[in-house]
C-alpha cells in the first residue's frame, strides 16, 4: 500500500462506458476486503409534487427482492458472506454502498446489479418496508434536533425544493403504491450519470473489467435529464420559528442560510470561514463562545452542506430550553464577527493546515478512499485533485474568507429554528 | 505486524504495535476507572473528571493543545463507560510527540480550575438533558436500576441528576487522584513507529510518575438475579419500546465466545470494532419471525465485554399496530426455542464467517487497532483479541443451547416497555 495513502492520476484507474457510467478503482494491497460505493443521478428532486418521500421509498425497496430472488434469499447470501450492501436515496442522488471480503466481490457486485437493474417490489415486504419507514418519521418527529433542522429548511429556502424533507412525511408515505415505486424506478434509474468505485485487495483492472461486464449492458432510453434547480429566493429579512416538541428536557436550535455548491469557486474559502466559525478544534469559535467559556451547551458548531447544490451553511446547538435565546444571540454574535473582519492570519493557517493534515485520516479505509474518489468524480475535481489539494487549501487568504463569509451569511437576514419543550 | 509489551517500576503497562500501512499513529491511555467504581453521591465523577482532562495542566492550558492537535489534522477525544475510561488521539505520525507528552502531563496534573468546574456542570447537565430526550436512554436507564441493586453498574455513566447538580470541585479531584495513577493505566499505541525507539521516547515520559496507592474498588458483586423484574416508563411520542435485558457473562468468562456466536444467531453479529462499520441483520432469527412477522420494525441485539456481568439486551421496536403483549410473547417464543434445541452446524458456522469479516473491516483502520489494544489488555490480555475467532469457531452448538438456557432464563431479565403517552403530531397538509 501507498505510504502515502492519497489517490491520484497514478494509482487510480478511470474508465467511462459507452452507456455513460464512469468506473473508479485503486487497489489496496494490504486489505483482505474489499469495498464498492457509488451513485446514481436520482434523488428526491425528481419527487413527482406532492409525493414527498418518493425517491427515498424507491431506494429503501430496491433490497427488498428481485426478480431472481425474494429479500431472505437476497440477504441470506450477504450475510452468509459477512458482506453487506445498502442502498439509499438523497437530495441529488441516491447512493449505494457495500463492502465484502475480497474472495466475495463477484457475489457483492452480482448481487448490487440485480439490485439496481431487476428490482422486484414484493407487495408484502413493501408494507413492511412502509411501517418501518413510518415509524421512523413518528420517532423524526419527536426528535428536536431533526425538528429544528427541518423547520430551517423551511425558512432558508422558501420556494425552493430544499425546503422540502427528502424522507417525504407520514401522510405521504401511507399514500405511495407499490406501483409508484415500479414506475419512478423504471423511469429514472439507468446508467447516465452512475459514478462506481471499488477500493480494496483487488487490482484495479480486474475491478474495471468486473464492473464493465456487470453494468455495460445497461440502458435506459427513458432516464431523464437531472431536474435544474430554481434560483434562490433572497431573505429580505431574518427569519424566525419554533416549533414545540412536548415532554423533552432539551432545545436544538439551527440558524443559517443556503451556502455554495461543492462547485462553486468560493467553496474552499467558505469551507475554511466556517472551519473557523464552528469546526477547528472544539467546535471553532462557537465552541468556544457557547460550550467552553459559557458553558451553556453539550455541543455548538457549525456545519457547511454544499453538494451538488447551494446546501444550508449552518450553526447548530443543543441547549437548556431556557438558554435558546441567550445561545441564539451568542451565536449570532460569531456570525456578525466572521462577516465584518477578516479571521486572524492565525486562525486561517490553523484551518488550512488542519484541512490538509486530516486527508490521510480520511483516507485509511477503503471506505475512506472509495467515498473520495466518487467525490472527485461527482464534482468534477479531477483525478490528481487530492495530489493538488494542499495547495488549493492554502491559496485561500483571510480576504477570501471573509468575501465568502459576506457573500452567504447575512446575520440580519439568517433563518433562525428553534425546536424544544413548551415554555 | 509486531505487538511489543513493557511494564515500567511504577506499574504502566505498555503495548506497541507496529503498522506501516499509512503514516498515521493512534494512541489510547485507558484508565481503570468508570461508573462501576462510583459510590452514590458521586455518580458521574468518572465522565465528568474525563471532561475536566480537556480543561489543561500548568504546562498545556485549554485550548493550546486543542488547537496544536487539530493543527496537524489529528483528532483526540475520550470515553467514558462502566468499566473504563480512555483517552486518545490520532496524528499524522512526524507529529506524534505532543500527543506522548499530554497524555503523560494529563496523568497526574490536570489543573480543575474551580471556574472550570462550574462551566463543565452546565456543559454535562446539558449533556444529560439531551439523553434524556430519547426515550431509548430513558427505558434503559430504568432496566439499569432495576437490574443492579448493589453493584455499581446500577447507574448511568452520565450520572443522576442530583449528583451532577451538587458534586463538588473537592469530589471530582479526590475521584482524579485516587485512579489516574500509572499502576492503573494502560497506554497502548499503534502506526507507523518503530517499536524500540517509540519505548525509549516514552519511558521517561512516563519513568518519574510515582506508582501511588492501589485505586479504591467500591465495587459490590451484585447477587444473582432470583425473580424476573418488570417496569414501564412512559413518555412523549407514538412509538413502543420493549427492551429484554438479561443478566450476561462476564468478558472472561468461559462462556463469553458461545453467548457472542448465541447473539449472532439471535440479532445477527455484535461489532466489536470502534471504527469500522458493521452488517445488516436480516436474516437472524429475531429479524425473520419478529419483523418478518409484523411484531416489529427494528430489532437489536448487542453483547458488551465488561469486567462484571452486565445486561445483554434484545431491543425491539414494535409494529405501529401491535402491544407489548404480543411483542413478548413473540420474543418468547424465540427464546424457548434457542433453550431447548442446539442450532444448526451451518448456522455456527456462518457466525464465524461473519465475524472475521467484521475483524476484516476493522483491521483497516489504525485508530481501531490501538482501540483494540488496550480495550483487550483491561479485560485480562492481548491474547483476548489475538484468540477471539479462533475461541468463537471452537464453540459447538451444544455450548449455544447450553449458554442460551442458563443465561436466557426468565429470572435473569429486566422487562421494559416505553409506552408513548402523546397524540400523533396534527397532520399538516402534503405539498
Amino acid at each position: 500500500m501507498s505510504r502515502t495513502a492519497i489517490p491520484g492520476p497514478d494509482d487510480t484507474l478511470r474508465a467511462e462506458l459507452p452507456n455513460g457510467i464512469v468506473a473508479l478503482a485503486r487497489a489496496n494491497p494490504a486489505s483482505p476486503s474489499v469495498t464498492l460505493t457509488g451513485s446514481l443521478a436520482v434523488g428526491a428532486l425528481a419527487n413527482p409534487p406532492g409525493v414527498l418521500g418518493l425517491a427515498d421509498f424507491t431506494a429503501a425497496a430496491l433490497m427488498r427482492g428481485t426478480q431472481a430472488r425474494g429479500m431472505t434469499a437476497l440477504y441470506d447470501a450477504l450475510e452468509s458472506a459477512g458482506a453487506s450492501l445498502g442502498v439509499s436515496g438523497g437530495t441529488h442522488t441516491t447512493g449505494f454502498h457495500g463492502k465484502s471480503l475480497v474472495e466475495d466481490l463477484p457475489l457483492l457486485l452480482g448481487l448490487l446489479v440485480e439490485v439496481l437493474r431487476q428490482p422486484a417490489f414484493p407487495a408484502e415486504q413493501i408494507e413492511k418496508l412502509r411501517a418501518q419507514i413510518l415509524t421512523g418519521l413518528a420517532l423524526r418527529d419527536q426528535d428536536t434536533g431533526d425538528r429544528a433542522g427541518m423547520l430551517f429548511d423551511e425558512l432558508a429556502y422558501p420556494g425552493h425544493p430544499y425546503r422540502l424533507p427528502d424522507e417525504g412525511q407520514p401522510e405521504t408515505v401511507r399514500t405511495i403504491t407499490r406501483r409508484d415505486l415500479a414506475d419512478f424506478h423504471a423511469r429514472h434509474y439507468g446508467p447516465r450519470g452512475l459514478i462506481i468505485a471499488v477500493v480494496g485487495g483487488v487490482e484495479p483492472q480486474a475491478a474495471i473489467a468486473a464492473v464493465r461486464a456487470a453494468l455495460g449492458d445497461w440502458d435506459n432510453p427513458e432516464q431523464p435529464e437531472p431536474a435544474a434547480l430554481p434560483p434562490l429566493e433572497p431573505a429580505a429579512a431574518e427569519r424566525r420559528a419554533r416549533v414545540e416538541v412536548a415532554g423533552k428536557s432539551q432545545s436544538d436550535v439551527v440558524l443559517g442560510a443556503p451556502g455554495p455548491a461543492r462547485s462553486s469557486p468560493d467553496y474552499m474559502a467558505a469551507a475554511l470561514a466556517n472551519d473557523v466559525l464552528g469546526g477547528f478544534g472544539m467546535m471553532g469559535r462557537l465552541g468556544e463562545a457557547v460550550r467552553e467559556k459559557a458553558g451553556l451547551a453539550y455541543y455548538a458548531g457549525s456545519s457547511l452542506g454544499g453538494s451538488l447544490g447551494p446546501g444550508p451553511w449552518s450553526a447548530a446547538a443543543g441547549v437548556d430550553p431556557k438558554n435558546e435565546e441567550k445561545v441564539i444571540d451568542l451565536m449570532l454574535a460569531e456570525i456578525r464577527r466572521l462577516v465584518e473582519e477578516p479571521v486572524s492570519t492565525e486562525e486561517l493557517s490553523d484551518s488550512q493546515e488542519a484541512a490538509i493534515g486530516r486527508l490521510p485520516l480520511s483516507m485509511e479505509s477503503n471506505g475512506g478512499v472509495a467515498g473520495a474518489l466518487v467525490n472527485i468524480e461527482k464534482h468534477g475535481l479531477g483525478l490528481d485533485y487530492y495530489e493538488r489539494y494542499p495547495a488549493v487549501v492554502r491559496a485561500v487568504t483571510r480576504e477570501d474568507a471573509l468575501a465568502a463569509a459576506r457573500r452567504y451569511l447575512d446575520p440580519e437576514r439568517l433563518a433562525i429554528a428553534a425546536a424544544g419543550p413548551p415554555r | 505486524m509486531s505487538l511489543t509489551r513493557a511494564t515500567l517500576d511504577n506499574g504502566l503497562r505498555i503495548l506497541l504495535k507496529e503498522m506501516r500501512t499509512a503514516p498515521l499513529i493512534s494512541q489510547w491511555l485507558w484508565v481503570g476507572v468508570g461508573s462501576r467504581d462510583e459510590p452514590g453521591g458521586r455518580t458521574g465523577a468518572s465522565h465528568w473528571v474525563e471532561h475536566m482532562l480537556f480543561k489543561g495542566t500548568p504546562r498545556f492550558p485549554a485550548g493550546v493543545l486543542d488547537k496544536a492537535i487539530a493543527r496537524y489534522g489529528g483528532y483526540w477525544n475520550a470515553m467514558t463507560y462502566i468499566d473504563w475510561t480512555a483517552y486518545y488521539e490520532t496524528m499524522p505520525a512526524e507529529h506524534i510527540g505532543l500527543a506522548l507528552e499530554l497524555e503523560a502531563d494529563r496523568l497526574q496534573n490536570a489543573a480543575f480550575a474551580p471556574q472550570d468546574v462550574d462551566s463543565e456542570r452546565t456543559v454535562i447537565i446539558s449533556e444529560r438533558q439531551g439523553n434524556e430526550n430519547s426515550p431509548l436512554f430513558l427505558l434503559d436507564e430504568a432496566i439499569q436500576n432495576a437490574a443492579f441493586e448493589v453493584h455499581g453498574y446500577h447507574h448511568e455513566v452520565i450520572g443522576d441528576m442530583a449528583d451532577l447538580e451538587r458534586m463538588t470541585r473537592a469530589d471530582l479531584y479526590e475521584h482524579y487522584r485516587a485512579y489516574y495513577a500509572p499502576g492503573n493505566a494502560v497506554l497502548a499505541l499503534a502506526g507507523d513507529f518503530d517499536p524500540d525507539e517509540m519505548l525509549a521516547r516514552l519511558r521517561p515520559l512516563y519513568e518519574g510518575i510515582p506508582a501511588g496507592p492501589p485505586p479504591p474498588r467500591p465495587v459490590r458483586p451484585e447477587p444473582p438475579p432470583s425473580a424476573e423484574r418488570r417496569l414501564t416508563v412512559e413518555g412523549p411520542g407514538e412509538t413502543t419500546f420493549l427492551h429484554a435485558s438479561y443478566r450476561a457473562p462476564a468478558a472472561d468468562s468461559p462462556d463469553f465466545h458461545a453467548f457472542m456466536a448465541l447473539d449472532s444467531l439471535l440479532t445477527g453479529p455484535s461489532n466489536l470494532n470502534f471504527f469500522g462499520g458493521g452488517i445488516s441483520n436480516k436474516t437472524s432469527r429475531l429479524y425473520q419471525t419478529l419483523i418478518e412477522g409484523d411484531i416489529a420494525v427494528n430489532i437489536a441485539g448487542g453483547l458488551q465485554a465488561t469486567l462484571d456481568p452486565y445486561l445483554y439486551t434484545l431491543h425491539l421496536t414494535l409494529h405501529p399496530e401491535r402491544d407489548p403483549a404480543e411483542a413478548e410473547a413473540a420474543l418468547d417464543e424465540q427464546i424457548a426455542r434457542a433453550r431447548a434445541r442446539a442450532p444448526e452446524a451451518a448456522e455456527l458456522a456462518r457466525a464465524v464467517k461473519q465475524a472475521r469479516a467484521l475483524f476484516a473491516y476493522g483491521s483497516e483502520s489504525i485508530t481501531n487497532q490501538a482501540f483494540w489494544l488496550g480495550f483487550a489488555e483491561r479485560l485480562g490480555g492481548y491474547g483476548w483479541f489475538e484468540d477471539y475467532l479462533e475461541r468463537l469457531a471452537a464453540v459447538t452448538p451444544e455450548d449455544v443451547q447450553r449458554v442460551a438456557a442458563e443465561y436466557l432464563a426468565p429470572e435473569r431479565r429486566v422487562l421494559g416497555v416505553y409506552l408513548p403517552t402523546g397524540e400523533p403530531l396534527p397532520e399538516e397538509p402534503p405539498e
